[in-house]
């Protein structure tokens, strides 16, 4: 259940917010280079968190199966790019982290998965199809690691595609 | 702490191609998603066998592979040597070996480990070239994916993913609760 302290994230149906925000891979990131193709949107806390292969490393070891789906992956913290690029370098992360990092939370913020309290991201993912919209979306329990399952099933509703 | 039965469910049942300890008629359930070279699973290894020795006869376990390649560059070669062993007929043996070296997992190390284990050195050399685990491995995998596997070790209980405290009572209060609740 999300914290009271939040407010609701954007459900499906809703044209995904945009946003440009500085990447671990080159150049800043915008949501809409990505129009024409599936997005999967991954908020988390922060970067270091003590559980050495979490939920990231899995998503990153199976990012061939998010390409068969033809669809792009990122995720985002409130982290700074320095420390995101740290980060994806000691986990070996393949694709981009996006630092939002000023004005802190702003993106979480539009997507209603900020957490006032404890000034960090909720553990949040997002499907948004290739027009831009919001296909699926998840807020994990506090403390609890969201895995894979759910992107595929909503990736796979959204293309068509059986497993 | 979220309860038990919010979180995923195994997709793949248990059956004959996994590895089981402990009677198949059992109450309850283990099974462990790992990975041999994660110092969590490793660090692991020790409360799963003090869970079994508490629940005894009441519990089957299974560990399943789930190598993060990426992240561990021996995973995906120590899951295959496990499976190897399993051919003859040491997989736990070599499976135990394996977590308490998680730290020496090269080639060299996992050789000298078959023969510690008094394998057929010949035999254990070309199913390890031959790649004879890759597919039970990937398998393995495969299904974790599918069923919440969220980082190593993930447990699942009665074929729930099990989201509490890596603890052994914790653990043990959580079977014991699975099997009330049957």
């Amino acid at each position: 259940m999300p914290t009271t302290e939040m407010m609701t994230a954007l459900q499906s149906g809703t044209v995904a917010p945009d946003f440009t925000l500085k990447s671990t891979q080159d150049k800043p990131v915008s949501l809409h280079d990505f129009r024409g193709q599936p997005v999967v949107l991954v908020f988390f806390p922060a970067a270091f968190s003590p559980v050495c292969s979490d939920q990231l490393s899995v998503y990153n070891e199976i990012l061939p199966v998010f390409q068969d789906f033809k669809a792009a992956i990122m995720a985002i913290s409130v982290d700074n790019n320095w420390s995101n690029k740290a980060f994806a370098k000691e986990r070996n992360l393949k694709f981009p982290l996006l630092a939002d990092f000023e004005p802190k939370g702003a993106v979480a913020r539009s997507y209603g998965v900020y957490l006032e309290k404890d000034g960090i991201a909720a553990r949040a993912l997002f499907v948004i199809d290739a027009k831009g919209v919001i296909t699926w979306s998840y807020v994990s329990p506090t403390g609890v690691n969201p895995g894979a399952e759910g992107i595929l099933k909503a990736l796979e509703k959204l293309t068509g595609k059986g497993k | 702490m979220p309860t038990n039965s919010q979180g995923p469910a195994l997709t793949l049942p248990i059956g004959k191609r996994d590895h089981i300890q402990g009677p198949e008629t059992a109450p309850c359930s283990l099974v462990e998603y790992g990975d041999y070279q994660c110092p969590h699973c490793a660090h692991a290894l020790p409360m799963v066998k003090e869970v079994q020795n508490k629940m005894g006869k009441q519990l089957k376990f299974v560990f399943r592979h789930f190598p993060i390649a990426s992240l561990h560059e021996h995973a995906q070669t120590a899951a295959e040597a496990a499976e190897c062993a399993g051919v003859q007929g040491k997989f736990w043996e070599m499976h135990d070996m394996l977590f308490q070296n998680y730290k020496t997992l090269d080639d060299d190390h996992l050789m000298h480990f078959a023969g510690h284990l008094e394998l057929d050195i010949e035999k254990f050399e070309q199913d390890m070239e031959n790649h004879i685990g890759k597919e039970h491995v990937h398998e393995d995998f495969t299904s974790g994916v599918r069923s919440g596997v969220n980082g190593t070790p993930t447990f699942f209980i009665n074929g729930v993913r099990y989201d509490g405290d890596y603890d052994a009572d914790s653990i043990v209060k959580a079977l014991k609760e699975a099997i009330k609740a049957k």
